[in-house]
């Protein structure tokens, strides 16, 4: 589903993505880990299309098709999708109404005719319960006065109105209480199946308690320096970061 | 050029007939427009805005009527006009033949003001309202001049008997509102219009005035109005102003709303189009606990240039007042805004509100914002802010990330910027019409 190979980014002069591989086939749920600074967060922001980043080197292969070719619109519509790690406020246009746009969007993207107003409603009535996301909260103004946790809900509640094929979950975890992770981790878990894939980004073991990725690899200074099952994430918990940084130094120098 | 427009108008002002009830408000204005000519770029209220260049020799000055046929007036109607009052305006003055009065007489009075200025107690239009038009509009005309000691405002007042006198009856919740049309034909050439109104909202009435312009034939006009409202206790008022005339347009407006007893009194101002824009906005509170709004939104491209200069002035205690003003910039527009807050020495208790936000979206656009407070009272709660930007780029790969194009995106986020300026346009039909306009101008569709 996913192919990326040698991928090189960086933002104004800085290099921040170093040559990153990686594979994600349908059904599978990969966590990326890493200290803070590592790329984890620029790794998820090239994949969907963050301007001031820029890809200097390496591909990215998405269902077949050159992903780095697309526009940040043209990547959601075949099916990729970011829940932000800061979801943007956005004062004057209604949840409801984005959403039901930006379904409109990608049905027309896959020749479908666009949902009706009743079919809508629908629809959102179903997914709302797996977010257990409030009808009054998405007849507000997108994420204006959102809750940290309210926030993190909508982004979920948005990708599983989407449908999307592979959804990056980008520091979904951070703020977040133990109930609203929950919830969260709740939703994700019910969109799951075998004919898409999740890549979580994480800075913490805690979230995969709840979403069970089934692979970790971990990211340190612009390289995944260790892939492994969910085994590596309880080392990680364990350990800390700072095993993995005594041991990626050779490798970093090579 | 300030000299030549001087003998101009004067020459003019000699050659008109005299209006009874007005002679000498009228000489004293145009000895005040002869003495401060027109404003230059260096005094201080006109720094942005250039309108000597307005005063051309080619402008044609005709407030004798041209030929305006019904269906000239169809192309400036705007919707909730069947429910409304239209009066008429043409070339500035005040046209009863072609106006249409939908409201009873019981509730609402429209006279020419020259009319009602030389009106007593003992003619047909002075019984109307019991002998006291002529009182009222001599006690009332002008005074907005205080705060405008410039050669334009005093233009206006010098040719003032071809406008119009307005009476919302006391006590009459009027539901229907009064739509007023300023028509310039400008198929005889550049036209100057100086259109003038004097509203009188009696005790415990509501009103809703409803302003627009049209220029006809498509070329330039330029209009010099005054507008001058006195709300008294327990009225409401509620003034919208739409400015959509096209880039041959120019145009300086004054809107001074007075609240002399403890009223509400709301005005939106909206300006789509226009080649030199002034609008001169002016709350004032002379009793307490009155509360006042103003909204605007200008929506520019092209070369125009937009300057709303607002004035709450407090002059006694316990006054609210709330103003928001936004505007976006294509282009080579230019977006100046200019609010102005007195409190004086006694207004304790002010709360007074301002904000102007401005997104700029061509690269040769501007905006000039200037907050402007002068509090002489110690007890008060005052707040500005004014924001210059482009669009958030956040945002808009928010809404790309959602598969959203770039181009919808964008007018998703400035129909939502202006949006909620139009939220208070009361009249659904009016608002409706507005957002059409600006969803069209933005390329926005949901």
């Amino acid at each position: 589903m996913l192919k990326i190979h040698n991928l090189h980014a960086r933002i104004d002069e800085k290099q921040i993505l170093k040559g990153i591989d990686l594979e994600i086939n349908p059904g599978e749920v990969h966590a990326i880990m890493g200290p803070n600074g590592s790329g984890k967060s620029t790794l998820a922001s090239v994949l969907a299309g963050r301007e001031q980043f820029e890809v200097t080197e390496g591909s990215v292969e998405f269902l077949g098709k050159d992903l780095l070719e697309m526009a940040p619109e043209e990547r959601a519509r075949e099916g990729m999708f970011l829940a932000f790690q800061y979801p943007v406020e956005i004062p004057g246009v209604s949840t409801t109404n984005f959403i039901k746009t930006a379904v409109n969007e990608t049905r027309k993207h896959r020749g479908q005719e666009p949902l009706d107003a009743v079919a809508f409603l629908k629809l959102m009535k179903e997914r709302m319960k797996l977010v257990e996301i409030d009808q009054s909260l998405l007849s507000r103004s997108l994420n204006e006065g959102f809750s940290g946790g309210e926030k993190k809900r909508n982004e979920i509640f948005q990708m599983a109105m989407l449908e999307p094929r592979l959804a990056i979950l980008d520091e979904t975890d951070s703020g977040l209480d133990i109930d609203a992770l929950r919830i969260v981790a709740n939703g994700v878990n019910q969109y799951r199946g075998k004919d898409n894939a999740f890549l979580i980004v994480t800075h913490y073991q805690r979230l995969l308690d709840y979403i069970v990725p089934d692979f970790v690899h971990v990211l340190y200074n612009g390289r995944i320096v260790r892939s492994g099952t969910r085994e590596l994430a309880l080392e990680l918990e364990e350990k800390g970061y700072d095993f993995i940084k005594s041991e990626a130094r050779p490798v970093a120098q090579d | 050029m300030s000299k030549e427009a001087i003998d101009h108008f004067s020459e003019l002002y000699a050659k008109r007939t005299p209006v009874t009830g007005l002679s000498a408000f009228n000489e004293s204005a145009i000895s005040d427009f002869r003495r401060l000519g027109i404003p230059a770029v260096k005094h201080e209220e006109w720094k942005y805005t250039r309108v000597s260049s307005l005063f051309r020799k080619d402008l044609v000055f005709l407030p004798e009527a041209t030929e305006v046929s019904a269906a000239d007036i169809d192309s400036i109607r705007m919707p909730g006009h069947e429910e409304a009052s239209e009066l008429v305006f043409v070339n500035g003055v005040y046209r009863p033949g072609l106006s249409i009065m939908r409201h009873q007489a019981e509730e609402i009075v429209v006279l020419p003001l020259h009319e009602a200025a030389g009106s007593t107690a003992n003619d047909a239009v002075g019984r109307q309202g019991g002998g006291r038009f002529g009182e009222f509009v001599s006690g009332n005309l002008g005074h907005s001049g205080r705060y405008h000691p410039d050669g334009v405002h005093a233009l206006n007042s010098a040719f003032s008997g071809d406008g119009a006198f307005i009476v919302a009856k006391k006590g009459k919740i009027i539901q229907r509102p009064v739509y007023i049309y300023h028509v310039s034909d400008s198929r005889k050439g550049f036209i100057f219009s100086q259109p003038r109104l004097l509203v009188h909202v009696e005790a415990g009435a509501h009103l809703r005035m409803v302003e627009t312009y049209r220029t006809l034939g498509g070329g330039e006009s330029f209009t010099n109005e005054v507008f001058e409202v006195v709300a008294e206790s327990d009225s409401v008022v509620d003034y919208y102003k739409i400015q959509d005339e096209g880039s041959g347009a120019n145009h300086v407006g004054t809107t001074h709303i007075r609240q002399t007893g403890k009223c509400l009194t709301n005005a939106v101002t909206v300006t789509l189009s226009g080649a030199i824009v002034r609008n001169n906005l002016n709350m004032v509170m002379e009793a307490e606990h009155g509360e006042s709004h103003m909204y605007g939104l200008y929506l520019l491209d092209g070369k125009t240039h937009v300057d709303n200069h607002t004035i709450v002035d407090n002059v006694v205690p316990n006054c609210y007042s709330n103003e928001l003003y936004k505007g976006i910039m294509d282009g080579e527009s230019t977006g100046v805004f200019n609010g102005k807050i007195f409190v004086r020495k006694d207004a304790q208790k002010t709360n007074a509100y301002q904000s102007n936000k401005n997104v700029l979206i061509g690269e040769k656009a501007a905006a000039y914002t200037k907050p402007q407070l002068e509090i002489f009272a110690d007890d008060v709660k005052c707040s500005h802010g004014c924001t210059v930007g482009r669009l958030d780029d956040e945002a808009l790969f928010y809404l790309r990330a959602r598969g959203l194009g770039e181009k919808s995106a964008r007018a998703l986020l400035l129909h939502a910027f202006a949006v909620d300026i139009l939220d208070n346009i009361k009249l659904e039909a009016l608002r409706t019409h507005v957002d059409s306009l600006i969803s069209e101008r933005l390329e926005f569709e949901l």
